[in-house]
């Protein structure tokens, strides 16, 4: 890529004032480094990934709501975690996070396995018991 | 507590840990030149391990890698812990510092909080160096960032011991011996023999033929995925590639930087040939990132399926052209 091709698209960087340095190629044929402010094509999968996520979070919400499945799923998708991620975190087996997104299983759970949860995500025993979530976007 | 340490961006944060350490000793080292030494370069693909819901895709080697390979062939010698607890990881951390000695750390990107929102994901294998220390914050030079930043104790305990795959444990790393000159001729032609060797190997899923498997994938896709699984999957690629730290087209363009810088190291004009090709090699990468976003973005007005057999067209292609190029790199180095 030549010096002057170096894309300076808007991106989600600007929030942190942030450019990235892109290595690229001078009038001489010498390579250099450049600063980015971001690149269209990148930007759009970062968004698409995003809105990935924020569906992912909008239905679990949903499922909650439906009584089908425990905040932990919702507080999951939210944190942008899978099942491993949140296993790893709380040190539960896999099989038995997902036993506790079963709502059934998950009003039975001793503050002791809630406050894992709990710690994880930033919150208190109360705010994982009592779900309420305004609207997401 | 503050060490003199100079920060530098880089386009990579492994490359840029290690340049920006060995700067600090004095020894003159790029960010592309630890990459090449480094044989950073690679292609994997992954369809077991999925990232972010998508299959793995892989355009360096594993994290820790450069360093060790750096390391070993340039004749330096270096320190690197694990932790089992948070006590003693922050302990080890505080007497490197008091003893005037900035250290290289792995971390979670998800906990650093001062990346945008959007930008945090559960990622473990970013590299920063600790410089020093104030007022119970950590003084912090990330190479991906343009200037320097902190952390407060409690963050930067969180980033060191993120859980998830390639969790930190505390991971720290440091040079503690060094040669009186680096001998950059040979270690430049061992990186590049690793290199081609790794992205020339016959399996299916490493180097060339891992750029294959993915382009044969990526046509399947739309029928046996539907359009939104693949279209994210494509997205995944494409992040994998360009977002922050690669220095464009998937490593191509830093890859091509250290091919320029070798060839006046060891005088040799085949390779400054190979670097404008690899350049253009990288082009090509860009190309088909932007045409990725275009059918992801739906601007594409024909159907997926042929958009994106197009698209796995132009991954074939570049996997032909890289071999060639990978096999004329060996020939020009021996």
């Amino acid at each position: 890529m030549k010096k002057e091709n170096v894309p300076q698209d808007r991106s989600n960087l600007e929030s942190a004032n942030g450019r990235e340095l892109c290595y690229a190629v001078d009038k001489n044929g010498r390579y250099t480094t450049v600063n980015s402010s971001g690149w269209d094509p990148k930007t759009i999968a970062l968004d698409n990934a995003i809105k990935e996520i924020n569906a992912r979070a909008e239905d679990a919400r949903q499922r909650v709501l439906g009584g089908q499945t425990s905040p932990i799923e919702y507080y999951m998708e939210l944190h942008k975690m899978d099942i491993g991620i949140l296993a790893a975190y709380t040190g539960f087996w896999k099989w038995r996070v997902k036993r506790h997104f079963k709502p059934k299983i998950f009003k039975r759970l001793p503050d002791r396995i809630l406050q894992k949860y709990a710690d994880v995500f930033n919150l208190n025993i109360a705010q994982l018991k009592n779900f309420e979530i305004p609207h997401g976007d | 507590m503050e060490i003199n340490f100079t920060h530098h961006q880089s386009a990579h944060c492994e490359n840029g840990v290690v340049s920006n350490l060995m700067r600090h000793y004095g020894f003159d080292v790029s960010e592309p030149m630890v990459f090449g030494i480094g044989s950073g370069l690679l292609f994997c693909y992954i369809p077991f391990l999925k990232v972010n819901h998508a299959p793995a895709i892989s355009y360096r080697v594993m994290p820790g890698f450069i360093f060790k390979r750096f390391a070993k062939r340039t004749g330096i010698t270096f320190k690197r812990e694990k932790f089992k607890n948070p006590q003693s990881a922050k302990q080890k951390l505080d007497e490197n510092i008091d003893k005037n000695n900035p250290v290289g750390l792995q971390v979670g990107v998800y906990h650093l909080e001062y990346f945008p929102d959007d930008y945090r994901f559960h990622f473990n294998a970013h590299n920063l160096v600790v410089y020093g220390r104030e007022n119970g914050n950590y003084l912090i030079s990330d190479p991906v960032m343009e200037t320097v930043t902190s952390l407060t104790e409690k963050q930067l305990e969180k980033a060191r011991f993120a859980k998830g795959a390639f969790a930190p444990k505390g991971h720290l790393y440091y040079p503690t011996g060094f040669p009186e000159a680096l001998q950059l001729e040979t270690a430049i032609i061992k990186g590049i023999k690793q290199t081609c060797r790794d992205m020339l190997a016959p399996v299916p899923i490493v180097g060339i033929n891992g750029i294959r498997m993915t382009a044969k994938r990526i046509r399947r896709w739309p029928e046996k995925k539907g359009t939104k699984t693949a279209n994210h999957y494509l997205g995944q690629i494409v992040r994998m590639q360009e977002e922050i730290g690669t220095g464009g087209g998937g490593f191509r363009y830093i890859y091509a930087a250290f091919l320029q810088e070798a060839a006046e190291v060891l005088k040799n004009p085949k390779l400054k040939k190979l670097s404008e090709e690899m350049t253009a090699i990288g082009d090509s990468w860009r190309d088909f990132a932007l045409e990725a976003s275009r059918i992801y973005k739906k601007r594409n007005a024909k159907t997926d399926i042929s958009a994106y057999r197009d698209i796995a067209d132009r991954l074939e292609s570049l996997a032909d052209r890289e071999k060639t190029f990978f096999r004329e790199l060996q020939k020009a180095i021996r």
